[in-house]
């Protein structure tokens, strides 16, 4: 068949739009079934959370990166290796506290947000919240205790999109999660 | 990229959250089209950008041909291994080693819960033909995990 001409590169793109679009519908699905959009946002985070602490492990099957030493180590895999793999884009890390306890993910293009425009009457709908709740599950699975948020967001008209993480604590002992 | 991983994650996330949120007698059935419905959305959304380019399809049966092997092996890394019909709009696609179903046990123990996680992959199958002109209704049976049968029935016009 002619067609299957360039199918390798269609097919690699398709399966991240797959992935956006499948991440659309769930979204639009939680703002049918939820009346305000905090409570939205709760839950694209923890459906994040659940998917984080699974994540890790093939994180660190795949990957083969060793145990980090700083925070800042952290951060760097976080950004260079881990986004790098999951949703192929490197964001910057930038912004680092005085402590170096908190720093930010700067995402120039943010692909869950490909074919996204938000509706007037969502104002405080965090579209991408699940990325704040896979950061936060799968640092947790590796004995970190962070606090994860968006201080921009490009689908309200910020420039950028920023992710910001706040080290909390180290866990001491590893406790099962409250996972479902 | 691993964001096939990725993909399979949130999908059984998706299906945790559908069928946590719903309770009652009809749950399963209730579910199982929510499911049906945020598939069939993806389906229509994803076919449109991957078949901008190609020229336009002969027939039916090269439609499902299309799906069988470039669509599928696009999303579930695989082609279909069997497909069949009795040329009066049923076509069966088997797929002997389903991706959305290799994480579950293959004992019998969780085949009720099967028809969960094959919904959305119907509706995905009926919004990517529905967008290339071909009414249908999918619906899926599992006798031996992971492999399953689509069967597609055309809804003549």
């Amino acid at each position: 068949m002619s067609r299957q001409s360039n199918r390798a590169t269609d097919s690699k793109k398709m399966n991240s739009e797959l992935f956006t679009l499948t991440y659309g519908a769930l979204v639009t699905q939680l703002c049918k079934d939820y009346e305000n959009d905090e409570e939205v946002n709760k839950q694209l985070d923890k459906m994040g959370y659940n998917i984080g602490v699974r994540l890790i492990e093939d994180f660190l099957a795949r990957s083969s990166v060793g145990r980090c030493h700083d925070f800042r180590e952290t951060a760097d895999v976080i950004a260079k290796v881990a986004f790098k793999m999951y949703l192929g884009i490197t964001p910057s890390v930038t912004n680092w506290s005085p402590a170096g306890d908190e720093f930010s993910l700067i995402l120039e293009s943010n692909p869950l947000v490909d074919f996204v425009e938000l509706p007037d009457n969502h104002n405080n709908l965090v579209y991408s919240s699940l990325l704040c709740g896979v950061l936060r599950g799968a640092l947790e699975m590796v004995q970190m205790a962070v606090d994860v948020r968006f201080a921009q967001d490009t689908l309200r008209g910020d420039n950028v999109t920023e992710i910001r993480m706040k080290f909390i604590k180290r866990i001491e002992e590893n406790m099962p999660a409250g996972d479902e | 990229m691993a964001d096939e991983a990725l993909f399979q994650f949130l999908h059984s996330e998706i299906i945790q959250y559908i069928n946590s949120a719903e309770t009652g007698e009809s749950e399963n059935g209730r579910c199982v089209s929510k499911l049906e419905n945020m598939g069939f959305r993806v389906g229509q959304g994803l076919i449109e950008r991957f078949t901008k380019d190609t020229p336009r399809f002969k027939d039916e049966l090269d439609v499902m041909k299309f799906i069988c092997k470039d669509f599928w092996t696009s999303v579930f890394k695989k082609q279909i291994d069997n497909l069949r019909t009795n040329h009066q709009g049923i076509y069966v696609l088997q797929d002997n080693k389903f991706r959305l179903l290799t994480q579950l046990s293959a004992g019998k123990q969780y085949l009720e819960h099967a028809p969960k996680f094959l919904a959305f992959t119907c509706g995905l199958v009926r919004g990517a033909l529905s967008n290339l002109g071909v009414k249908s209704i999918v619906t899926a049976e599992v006798s031996v995990m992971p492999a399953c049968k689509f069967q597609v029935m055309i809804q003549k016009i």
